[in-house]
């Protein structure tokens, strides 16, 4: 095996302003990606559990759509296909004046592919609730809203919190597909740097331990808030 | 925006189905050598030997951690590095998906092999059988068996996957339909085509899948 190692060229500019750069994206993009994924999938886990055939069939449609379709075609379709499909007005703002419309699109991408898979844990949070915790609050004069608002939810979410964590790992990860269309996330500027200096052996190692490093921190703090989150006597199981 | 033009998909038909055909290949080889290597790598984690124990787990938390694009750049790059010679990005490609998808089919394995009651192990001991037959004759197969289910929803995720073969230029179904989009402009069609064909193929092997399940309980 023949390579010439370099290891300084990582802490060289521009490739470290690179990586610096691709490290914010990339935080940037998960971070309000998940904000989306979260309040969305909340609303379409809990939209599963009503007790009304047709807001239950929009939101199962809503999650086979979004989880039996590639992340990268759908990736595709956000960035190239929608602003082709929504009125000529708002077309042409996505096109022409949209802020970072790399970004945006990737944003919108991985926030409502990874709803789909929320709402799946928000769900089976709800349902891993005994039916007489329900049939309490409504005995107490609660109406099914306030059920929902003050029993349902908040002890829901307190019970999948460990898969939750795997989620937003999971759209940490994704957010390297936004590099397909033209993001300059951690792994588009690794790639970069492999394209300017043929160092790849080096750039990949960085982007290796970004990601390692970024996850190791993520699954330290998420420890110490699942214990304080854990409600005696509720069975947590860890989502994939 | 131009009317939906259906001629731009049925044209480029014969070349799609090349690339799915690609896609298929590649799920399939790939499903069949990371279950081995996840089985194995399952088997290292329940040995009670630490140091196999310790490879085990450190290969699963270190692959899970990782992006596959990730994964896929590098065995892209470090393949013919190590080979010495040109090796076409489908053996890459390969590569990547085994190790990569191993770690997750490990863990699989691992919990259907847990669901065995341990008695089955000790009759297959009390009945002189050494570990290596009381494992591939009593306990892997009702593994498999009890993990069936899960284990081809994985290999539906890992057919979604291989569609980040595009980023290599492995012309798969999902790089045909890319390259089909740019040489004709017609970027909405195929990208919707695309999205449909994965749909139905997707969401129609989750209704056997759930279909096998409901047998399964009977």
């Amino acid at each position: 095996m023949k390579y010439n190692w370099n290891w300084g060229i990582l802490f060289e500019e521009p490739y470290f302003g690179w990586l610096v750069s691709g490290i914010e994206w990339t935080l940037i993009v998960s971070a309000i990606a998940w904000i989306i994924a979260f309040s969305l999938g909340s609303l379409v886990g809990v939209a599963r559990t009503v007790n009304s055939m047709p807001v239950r069939a929009v939101a199962t449609a809503y999650v086979e759509l979004f989880r039996n379709i590639p992340l990268l075609v759908q990736m595709f379709i956000w960035f190239y296909v929608v602003p082709e499909l929504v009125p000529d007005g708002l077309g042409r703002w996505m096109k022409r004046d949209m802020p970072f419309p790399e970004a945006t699109s990737a944003i919108l991408c991985l926030g409502t592919y990874t709803a789909s898979r929320v709402a799946e844990q928000v769900r089976a949070g709800i349902e891993s609730i005994p039916r007489g915790q329900t049939a309490a609050g409504l005995a107490m004069g609660l109406t099914l809203a306030q059920v929902y608002r003050y029993l349902l939810v908040p002890v829901g979410y307190r019970i999948i919190v460990p898969p939750l964590t795997s989620e937003f790992l999971t759209i940490f990860k994704n957010s390297s597909l936004a590099l397909t269309i033209g993001v300059g996330e951690v792994l588009m500027q690794a790639r970069q740097i492999e394209n300017y200096t043929f160092q790849g052996f080096e750039a990949f190692t960085a982007a290796t331990l970004i990601y390692v490093v970024v996850t190791l921190i993520v699954v330290f703090a998420m420890d110490r808030i699942e214990k304080r989150a854990r409600i005696p006597g509720y069975g947590v199981q860890r989502g994939q | 925006m131009g009317a939906f033009d259906f001629g731009a998909i049925t044209r480029a038909l014969p070349y799609l189905w090349d690339g799915m055909q690609l896609s298929l290949l590649l799920t399939g080889l790939s499903a069949a050598g990371s279950i081995v290597l996840g089985t194995i790598l399952a088997l290292m984690r329940l040995s009670g030997i630490k140091p196999l124990q310790w490879i085990g787990a450190t290969w699963v938390n270190f692959f899970r951690s990782l992006p596959l694009l990730l994964v896929i750049f590098w065995f892209y790059f470090l393949v013919p590095l190590i080979a010495q010679r040109q090796v076409d990005a489908f053996q890459s490609a390969l590569v990547g998906f085994v190790l990569f998808e191993a770690a997750y089919y490990c863990e699989i394995m691992r919990s259907g092999i847990q669901s065995i009651s341990r008695g089955q192990a000790w009759a297959g001991y009390a009945l002189g059988l050494r570990y290596s037959q009381t494992m591939r004759f009593i306990v892997l197969p009702q593994a498999f068996r009890n993990m069936l289910p899960v284990l081809l929803t994985q290999t539906i995720i890992l057919f979604q996957d291989t569609s980040l073969v595009f980023v290599v230029g492995l012309a798969d179904f999902m790089t045909s339909a890319v390259t089909v989009a740019q040489r004709d402009g017609r970027l909405m069609e195929l990208y919707i085509f695309a999205a449909a064909v994965y749909f139905l193929m997707c969401y129609g092997a989750s209704l056997y899948v759930k279909f096998l399940q409901k047998k399964m309980h009977q």
